[in-house]
């Protein structure tokens, strides 16, 4: 005889949401969606103990519930606070909480290099999102801001510790996901950083996964660095057989080179299916994968730039209008421009092109 | 017809006056205006020898800058290539290497460039876009060509000249509108 699961009223911003007990307010106003949703950094729904780390989703609890109307004398985090019984919520109704907010995302930007032009998340970074929502036009730091040593993670994973914002994602995803966890967070304070302690590349299966799951650029795929922008690539759903995942990824490509597999990613940017590092960083042809169309984009998102979901290629009229005949003179773009020369592969490259890369091509023309 | 506006002037269609049917003097009246222009002031110039100055927001061909070190501002960032409504710019990237430090300004950098002078409307909005200071619109136009391979630019054609190695020719691209701005 399973219990009656007890529903509970909550209000966020004047909407009313019915949710099961043990429910966090984040979920509640997630269930609701749209803009009364608290952005989030650190909480990750498919990460136990996540969250109550980066303090972005505070929120204002106007009404502690039905028992006890007293209100919550401090802001509270939402991605950690259960739901009460006609417990009211304030979100983007309550001046304090945008303020507060505000106060954050200065904070979460001060140590921030702000490398966005060469960091390869820009695009489909949530502190950028965060900081164009709420951040101010400039820093009122005045100091230098913290630099670390550099960490080498193997060939698979480069870290910046610059951009990173400390919300413990990626230690947690090693611990729940992967079967060995060989890095962490050292030291304290102002020096915390994410590193292995004694110099050693992360390579266990599935540890791949810290990269989506990096709200910033700090963790990104090495075997992706630098070859494209996130906007000019087609995301593509895709998936194949694999003894270890579920092999359903999102291809990132640029013409027909796979540049960069990651996992399917919900509305709230969060993984779908865990996937492998095979999948991941060693099939990065297209005869690897099935596909199945594009994927979807928001279209707030820069990456729908590229309007790949409803494209419609045009088709060649010239022999249409001329009776058949095929034009006489055609020129091959390649002949002209030296941008995407189909002589070099720049999916094959494990890791980022450099210079002789793109020399070598141009002494074969 | 009633008007709408009164702006359309009604034409009197009426038979040619004595004085008019002479022609004459209408023909005088003419042809003085076309021979007063002789001693008026010339307003072409000889263009290649003579130039005019241009206006403070003449928009000409791309210039991909340097810094006071002379090394390459552009980190391939492709802000420029999606603010371009034309679509006029592509790149590549490569990561600097250990040795390339007086090469380019940071990690990353573009190791092709190229604008399509004939797709480009000079708009400038990809000066507007840069985050880092790297392209800019001179005071020069493209010079005309008979293949469309020629306005195909890569970076030999856009990157400013060295400007401690070729001082001369950075001062120059840098143009007028710097010196006028020195002057002062």
């Amino acid at each position: 005889m399973a219990e009656e699961i007890k529903k509970m009223k909550v209000t966020i911003d004047n909407i009313t949401v019915e949710v099961p007990q043990g429910t966090t307010i984040l979920q509640a106003a997630r269930m609701i969606g749209g803009d009364v949703v608290p952005p989030a950094m650190c909480y990750y729904t498919k990460l136990q103990g996540s969250g109550g780390k980066c303090r972005t989703c505070l929120v204002e609890v106007s009404k502690g519930s039905e028992a006890d109307p007293r209100p919550m004398p401090k802001l509270v985090a939402s991605c950690r606070t259960g739901v009460m019984d006609g417990m009211e919520v304030k979100n983007i109704t309550s001046p304090k909480v945008l303020d507060a907010r505000n106060g954050v995302v200065e904070f979460l930007l001060l140590n921030h290099p702000l490398d966005c032009p060469i960091c390869d998340q820009a695009g489909e970074c949530h502190l950028q999102d965060l900081g164009y929502e709420h951040g101010k036009e400039a820093t009122r730091y005045e100091f230098k801001r913290r630099t670390f040593e550099k960490h080498d993670l193997g060939p698979y994973i480069q870290l910046h510790m610059t951009r990173c914002i400390l919300c413990y994602r990626c230690v947690y995803t090693a611990d729940q996901v992967s079967n060995k966890r060989v890095h962490g967070i050292l030291s304290r304070g102002d020096h915390a950083e994410i590193a292995t302690y004694i110099e050693k590349s992360l390579d266990n299966d599935f540890i791949g996964n810290v990269i989506d799951v990096c709200p910033v650029g700090a963790l990104t795929d090495k075997t992706f660095r630098f070859k494209n922008r996130v906007w000019f690539t087609k995301p593509v759903n895709a998936h194949r057989e694999c003894k270890c995942c579920s092999g359903k990824v999102t291809l990132w490509q640029r013409g027909e080179e796979v540049l960069r597999v990651t996992a399917r990613k919900d509305q709230w940017g969060e993984v779908e299916d865990w996937i492998c590092n095979e999948c991941r960083f060693e099939k990065k042809k297209v005869s690897d994968w099935v596909i199945e169309g594009p994927t979807h984009v928001s279209r707030h998102s820069v990456i729908s730039q590229g309007h790949y979901e409803k494209l419609n290629r045009p088709t060649e009229t010239f022999s249409k209008v001329h009776d058949g005949r095929k034009p006489k003179l055609l020129m091959d773009i390649h002949s002209v421009s030296e941008v995407n020369d189909p002589s070099i592969d720049l999916s094959a490259i494990n890791g980022p092109a450099t210079g002789k890369v793109f020399e070598q091509s141009k002494k074969q023309a | 017809m009633a008007q709408l506006t009164n702006r359309a002037k009604i034409l009197a269609q009426k038979p040619l006056t004595f004085w008019e049917s002479l022609y004459l003097p209408a023909i005088f009246k003419g042809m003085a205006i076309t021979f007063g222009h002789m001693f008026k002031k010339k307003p072409t110039i000889n263009y290649p020898e003579q130039k005019r100055p241009f206006s403070s927001v003449f928009r000409g061909l791309h210039v991909l800058n340097r810094d006071e070190a002379g090394r390459e501002n552009c980190t391939a960032c492709g802000l420029c290539a999606v603010a371009c409504p034309a679509e006029a710019i592509t790149m590549e990237a490569a990561e600097r290497q250990p040795g390339e430090e007086n090469l380019y300004r940071e990690e990353k950098y573009a190791a092709k460039y190229e604008i399509n002078m004939l797709r480009c409307i000079f708009c400038g909005l990809c000066e507007e876009a840069c985050p880092k200071d790297a392209i800019y619109l001179s005071e020069t136009f493209a010079p005309s060509d008979f293949t469309r391979k020629g306005f195909i630019y890569g970076k030999e054609n856009l990157l400013i000249p060295h400007p401690v190695m070729e001082k001369e020719k950075f001062e120059m691209a840098r143009g007028q509108r710097e010196q006028q701005i020195k002057n002062k």
